[in-house]
């Protein structure tokens, strides 16, 4: 791999665990299966090129991305919630509307960001090169938004929210109104991915409506590996797995697709994560089999 | 403290599988009282509770809690009121959570919670404290997951929880019907001296007859979905089981067939 596609994987293992933080949230802190997660990717894209490429300021284009994406999340909530839709079914249902909702924001399929101003253009110094400041400056929001998400599971709402996917019941029975938790969790976990959406669309110098595809495997591919890495019930050690989980998995996924002699291309990403996934659930029953046999506890 | 007037509940009407679970349940019990309910399966014991605390919704009559009407009220918003332990150990705490973090999410029942730190220094001695007066050595692992905990080890807790803030009626659902006979009675006597220590109001439905009179000052036995025997005070003093049983045959004219509550 070439100095350059290693800043590349990086860059992407970055934006990515964005949205792994936001499956990290739905998934295993709310137990909610969220598919919306593929439409609100391409949602923060969308208003971001939409806003930039019309003149609005990166920065504030970004945070409305972000914003939208929360709106989203909130919706696939409220479906569950409010009209009783079986969450997964919900998701699916916000999933299919975003994607005539992305058309409508943009207006066409592709929506190109080549001379305009982007958050990385923005804050990138004139000493160091594009690829390498981009890193950097992901790193920076990526580390913010671990510290911020910690910060809030360890305060009384971010515990009742908790409370609210490990044991419902129990969670109500003390006070706390999980239907709200439920929708406020959401809206948490949908703007991080549509902030990655839109920091993506920023990076790669377009939005397209299929820059979704994929998205929710992606994540939870890199939440599986980094729970593979470093398994702890701790959220502050899981918010940290997570990160370090999509970064490697953008590693694997370069690494794959640049041996020449394997014979992958880029059309073969979504098969290669695919087979990822499989082998990172995989691994463990392995191990589990191979472990000589204890006494049950 | 709690009124329950003429609860009417009917599972699946309309259906062959229709269930009157409730007909026309009506129960009083006045602040400081610890009652005992008993009865034997289906006599909606826990369907009461249920719908005491706000999990079972009831088609007809009025529920009143402190003076107002909850009637109409969610689970959450009623937990202002009312503290729970449920008969499945496992049900009561979070096991995901540390044993400190399910203390601290009930030591905020009820209340508005917002972006303070969920579990302070000052709450983690606090924690310490009463953790210690369950003699089990829990005070020297706050940060375990409580999941790790034996189910008596959690209803110990539960028990705690459930006492953590000020309440205006204890529900307690079976709560030892899933453990072993011996630490059953242990959680049986930390019921008493909590309740006592903090004057609960409580209404504890049991599976056993001779917990119902052991513990309490008033059983209240329950059979088709209504009070049908309610004692107290110096009758209920030299009672036993048998003179239960015999006063259940009297008021219904028939025999009690269930072995469960006959045995245990």
């Amino acid at each position: 791999m070439s100095e350059y596609s290693i800043y590349g994987a990086l860059e992407l293992g970055l934006i990515f665990a964005l949205v792994a933080l936001g499956v990290l949230i739905s998934f295993r802190v709310l137990r909610f299966p969220d598919l919306t997660v593929d439409g609100s990717f391409p949602l923060g894209g969308a208003c971001a090129a939409v806003l930039i490429s019309n003149g609005v300021d990166p920065f504030t284009a970004t945070i409305v991305a972000t914003g939208a994406g929360a709106i989203a999340g909130m919706i696939t909530g409220l479906l569950n919630v409010k009209l009783k839709i079986m969450d997964l079914l919900a998701s699916i249902l916000m999933m299919i509307a975003l994607y005539s909702i992305n058309l409508r924001i943009m207006g066409r399929p592709n929506v190109p960001l080549i001379s305009e101003p982007t958050v990385f253009s923005i804050l990138q110094p004139a000493s160091i090169p594009d690829f390498k400041a981009k890193v950097l400056i992901m790193l920076v929001i990526v580390v913010l938004v671990k510290l911020a998400l910690d910060w809030f599971f360890s305060t009384e709402k971010g515990l009742a929210m908790r409370a609210t996917g490990s044991n419902p019941r129990m969670a109500r029975s003390q006070g706390v109104a999980t239907g709200a938790m439920v929708l406020l969790g959401m809206a948490i976990s949908n703007a991080l991915v549509a902030m990655a959406g839109a920091l993506y669309a920023q990076s790669n110098g377009n939005a397209d409506i299929s820059m979704g595809i994929g998205t929710i495997v992606i994540g939870l591919a890199a939440v599986i590996v980094g729970e593979s890495i470093l398994p702890s019930r701790r959220l502050v050690v899981a918010t940290l797995a997570v990160i370090i989980g999509a970064v490697l998995y953008r590693f694997f996924i370069a690494m794959a697709l640049n041996a020449d002699f394997i014979g992958l291309g880029a059309q073969d990403l979504n098969l290669v994560t695919a087979i990822l996934v499989t082998v990172a659930l995989v691994i463990p029953i392995i191990k589990r089999k191979l472990k000589p046999k204890k006494n049950r506890v | 403290m709690l009124s329950a007037q003429n609860l009417q509940l009917t599972f699946n009407p309309d259906t062959p599988i229709e269930t009157r679970a409730l007909r026309g349940m009506s129960l009083d019990i006045p602040e400081g009282q610890f009652v005992t309910v008993i009865g034997s399966n289906g006599a909606g014991k826990s369907t009461f509770l249920n719908a005491v605390s706000g999990d079972q919704e009831i088609d007809a009559g009025t529920i009143i809690i402190d003076g107002r009407d909850v009637t109409k009220q969610t689970v959450w918003k009623r937990a202002k009121l009312v503290a729970r332990v449920f008969q499945d150990p496992m049900a009561g705490t979070c096991e995901d959570l540390t044993i400190e973090e399910n203390l601290a999410l009930a030591s905020n029942r009820g209340q508005r919670r917002g972006l303070k730190a969920a579990v302070q220094k000052a709450m983690r001695d606090e924690f310490k404290a009463r953790l210690e007066t369950l003699g089990l050595g829990l005070e020297n692992r706050l940060t375990d997951r409580i999941g790790l905990l034996s189910g008596g080890q959690r209803q110990a807790v539960s028990l705690l929880m459930a006492a953590m803030r000020p309440s205006r009626i204890l529900l307690l659902d079976e709560h030892t019907a899933a453990l072993d006979p011996r630490t059953a009675d242990f959680v049986l006597k930390l019921t008493a001296r909590i309740v006592e220590e903090n004057r609960l109001t409580t209404m504890m439905v049991t599976h056993s007859m001779r917990q119902a009179l052991d513990v309490g000052d008033r059983t209240v036995m329950l059979h088709q979905g209504q009070v049908v025997l309610d004692v107290s005070g110096d009758e209920r003093k030299g009672m036993d089981v048998t003179d239960l049983l015999h006063m259940f045959e009297k008021v219904r004219g028939e025999k009690i067939s269930d072995d469960a509550l006959l045995l245990s």
